[in-house]
């Protein structure tokens, strides 16, 4: 038993690495950096909920190389969003721009809190008028 | 009464969205070129590399444009429907060999025949980023002004081509 307790730990515990990202890393360090924030920003369009940085797919390999390429090009990561918005779409950002088509993924979560809130003012302030003991009719049966 | 009012109007809002969000399926991603012309492109030809398929090739005639690869199980899958396709005339097929080997691509054209009016051989996948490709097979219909119409991803048949393909080709007739 403890044995195979012992092996399930080591299973469990230990990790495989296999370098993902087999193309060849920018001389300047700060290049480098800036590369990488970008692929962890850029959604691998066959795998959906991976980045390409994680991605050994095909699509994404393609896309790195084609990230890095426009970087040795000297574009800007706006430039190099773009391209890939022209291609695939906001979908293929992770962090999608401010355009009207995507204006409704930055507002909502502000719209929700906003309305949850009064909600959750309203309820508050009508159990507040209820006299302390008393079960609040919303939980009852309607009278 | 006006208790519920709120949340039955909240839950009426919903509904429609929450329907419409279920019958979307999240791995069919829209081409961003419907409308607009297809990217453009030069590529050699899969057959003889001293000559090249362009853009230009797609003006003039309504076409298909085929990604597809030797490698691509779904193309495979298709490749007998696209025969049929070719025989029947109806439309020329272009294509671009995505991301494969031009050797294995031409085996594969042998052996199972060859439904292309002509194949551009993208062996980088340079073009298939470019033409927004996520995954082979694509089928893409380019009207004659060499402008995406329709993008349809996965293996065609006949029911799909007749369903999908039949009455967007009679409209573009018109």
């Amino acid at each position: 038993m403890k044995q195979l307790l012992s092996m399930l730990a080591l299973a469990f515990l230990s990790t495989s690495v296999i370098a993902i990202d087999s193309g060849r890393a920018f001389d300047d360090p700060d290049l480098q950096a800036r590369y990488e924030r970008l692929i962890a920003e850029v959604r691998c369009v066959t795998c959906q909920n991976q980045n390409i940085k994680d991605s050994s797919a095909f699509i994404a390999a393609d896309l790195r190389r084609e990230i890095r390429r426009m970087m040795g090009e000297g574009l800007s990561n706006d430039q190099i969003a773009d391209f890939l918005v022209t291609r695939y779409g906001d979908f293929a950002l992770y962090r999608p721009r401010y355009t009207g088509k995507t204006l409704v993924l930055w507002i909502a979560p502000f719209l929700l809190v906003f309305f949850g809130g009064i909600a959750i003012a309203r309820v508050v302030r009508h159990r507040m008028t209820l006299p302390v003991g008393e079960v609040s009719d919303e939980s009852g049966p309607a009278q | 009464m006006n208790r519920y009012l709120l949340p039955l109007i909240a839950v009426i809002v919903m509904i429609p969205i929450l329907v419409l969000g279920l019958g979307s399926d999240p791995s069919k991603l829209p081409s961003q070129y419907i409308g607009k012309s297809a990217p453009n492109f030069s590529l050699p030809m899969l057959t003889d590399p001293s000559r090249t398929m362009s853009t230009a090739d797609l003006r003039g005639q309504v076409s298909l444009v085929n990604i597809w690869a030797t490698w691509c199980v779904g193309c495979r899958v298709e490749h007998g429907f696209l025969m049929d396709l070719a025989d029947s005339n109806t439309i020329p097929i272009y294509a671009i060999n995505w991301r494969d080997n031009r050797l294995d691509a031409l085996k594969f054209l042998s052996q199972l025949g060859n439904p292309y009016a002509a194949s551009g051989f993208d062996g980088d996948g340079r073009v298939g980023i470019d033409w927004g490709v996520y995954g082979a097979p694509e089928t893409f219909l380019i009207n004659s002004e060499g402008m995406v119409v329709y993008r349809f991803t996965g293996p065609l048949n006949r029911t799909l081509w007749e369903q999908e393909f039949v009455p967007r080709i009679a409209e573009l007739a018109n």
